[in-house]
């Protein structure tokens, strides 16, 4: 790995980005949108304070899920990849460039969308904020994460379209949101302890209820941290510079 | 040092798809000359290409190139590859589009600022590439090649669609280039274009039909240009193939 290749790259995917103005407003209108769809459908009800601080994990999540998978799309669709493959970036380099060029967005985007859930639509939280906002930045990371992983698995256009929902679902279904964890059947409790998002629904509830929660969420980020770096350096691995 | 070889090709074996589209390439590129690869669409120039700047899959036989085997990472920044159809970022800039790729191999603005003249866009380098034409388009693809001052220059069709006049600049630039020292290889499915190298490689079905200069070939075939000595190649390859059987 090069750190200068990396944040040059970082800073061209962030160019485009800047430059392209319905992706940013996507990017931090969603999330809020949904959060409010959410307050509304459960107002009046305590559930909104169970699940909202867990979806506003899991929002950023999927997003950057999808905007990487696409962005990377377009890289290889466009031959840019081929053209970087052929030149002196390494795997890596570009594999680290997109995770800190979304990471920064994902920081502005927790913002907005913490903000929002709690001095808009009344989210009660026990712990502190910043821990929300940390986990939260952390969960969209992740997304790019994976995002990156899935679309080097991917050796046609329509495949890496197919990754989305496959990476997806199972985890959504099985992170403790529609159904608690332990009460899951031993074999998908079992697939969950696995899985990353699990984590991230795990930390989120820590803050919700807890007024001290960083025993509990500690290492649930120390998890998907380790789960961000895996996915990176599997999609390094997995990228082809040679291909048919 | 003397390094008379830009690129030496030996039993080039590709297979694309399960189907084996290059049967075993031989072929050595002079340095410090414009070399065209010519022939006819689906004839294997772009992977020919593609395997001596090292991202195709080969299935036997070597590629070196600059003295060293295809794709290996000292290579990276000394060969530069523009594709067949323009690889830059729409949304981007020319300039930031040129300035990344110079970028990357340590290159800054001035080198940018000359890439962006060379190929005639310095009034439209703030410009968005998706709000330029497909020539313009191939011409910031030359150019972030172009800004990387590589030693060796692979080039996939870089003049096709452009107008008379801009075709003609680019292959005197790329005259400039090689006088200055730089290798490259161009390739073209347009026969007119055969006069303007210093060396022709003609290739047909993954194969070469030929490898001299255009003076040579005439020579040699008796053709008064490229096209007629290509179909007169082709004859001749396939009376041999009969008498043969
Ligand atoms: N991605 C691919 N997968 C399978 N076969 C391919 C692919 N690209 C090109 N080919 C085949 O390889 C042969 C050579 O193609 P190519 O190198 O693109 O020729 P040219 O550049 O001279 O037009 C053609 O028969 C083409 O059909
Ligand atoms: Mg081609």
């Amino acid at each position: 790995m090069n750190p200068r290749l990396t944040l040059l790259t970082a800073s061209r995917v962030l160019q485009q980005i800047r430059a392209d103005h319905r992706t940013v407003a996507l990017l931090l209108i969603v999330p809020c949108v949904l959060m409010g769809l959410l307050a509304w459908v459960f107002q009046d009800t305590p559930v909104f304070d169970q699940v909202g601080p867990a979806l506003l994990g899991v929002f950023p999540f999927v997003v950057m899920f999808i905007v990487t998978s696409i962005a990377t799309l377009r890289e290889r669709t466009s031959g840019t990849l081929e053209r970087l493959l052929a030149g002196p970036l390494g795997k890596a380099d570009l594999m680290f460039g997109y995770a800190i060029a979304f990471g920064l967005v994902a920081i502005i985007q927790a913002l907005v969308a913490t903000a929002f859930a709690i001095y808009v639509c009344d989210l009660d939280v026990a712990g502190p904020v910043w821990v929300l906002v940390v986990i939260a930045v952390l969960d969209a990371v992740l997304g790019t994460a994976l995002g990156l992983l899935a679309s080097a698995f991917a050796h046609t256009e329509f495949q890496a379209v197919q990754f989305m929902p496959a990476f997806i679902l199972p985890q959504f279904l099985l992170c403790g949101l529609l159904v608690a964890r332990d009460r899951l059947p031993d074999v998908l409790s079992t697939i969950s302890d696995f899985l990353p998002l699990s984590y991230a629904v795990d930390a989120m509830s820590a803050v919700a209820s807890q007024v001290e929660p960083l025993g509990d969420v500690g290492p649930d980020l120390g998890i998907i941290a380790a789960w961000v770096v895996a996915a990176l350096v599997l999609g390094a691995l997995t990228l082809r510079r040679r291909t048919d | 040092m003397m390094n008379t070889a830009a690129i030496v090709i030996d039993d080039l074996l590709v297979r694309r798809g399960g189907v084996v589209v290059i049967p075993g390439l031989r072929v050595c590129v002079p340095a410090g000359q414009v070399v065209g690869l010519l022939g006819p669409s689906g004839s294997g120039k772009s992977t020919l290409m593609r395997a001596v700047v090292g991202v195709q899959k080969i299935a036997g036989g070597t590629v070196t190139v600059l003295g060293q085997v295809a794709g290996s990472p000292a290579l990276r920044s000394r060969v530069g590859y523009v594709t067949q159809s323009p690889s830059v970022y729409a949304d981007l800039t020319v300039r930031a589009n040129v300035a990344y790729f110079a970028g990357l191999v340590g290159q800054g603005s001035d080198a940018v600022d000359k890439a962006l003249a060379e190929v005639d866009l310095s009034a439209v380098a703030d410009r968005k590439v998706e709000r330029l034409s497909g020539g313009q388009r191939s011409r910031v693809s030359l150019a972030a090649a172009l800004a990387g001052d590589p030693e060796l220059l692979v080039l996939d069709e870089p003049t096709v669609g452009l107008d008379p006049v801009l075709r003609r600049d680019l292959w005197n630039l790329f005259h400039r280039l090689a006088g200055a020292g730089r290798s490259l290889l161009v390739s073209s499915h347009v026969m007119d274009e055969a006069t303007r190298c210093d060396r022709l490689l003609l290739m047909r079905d993954g194969s070469l039909l030929s490898d001299s200069t255009p003076d040579e070939l005439l020579a040699r075939t008796g053709a008064l240009d490229a096209e007629a000595a290509f179909l007169h190649l082709i004859d001749t390859a396939a009376d041999t193939a009969k008498e043969v059987v």
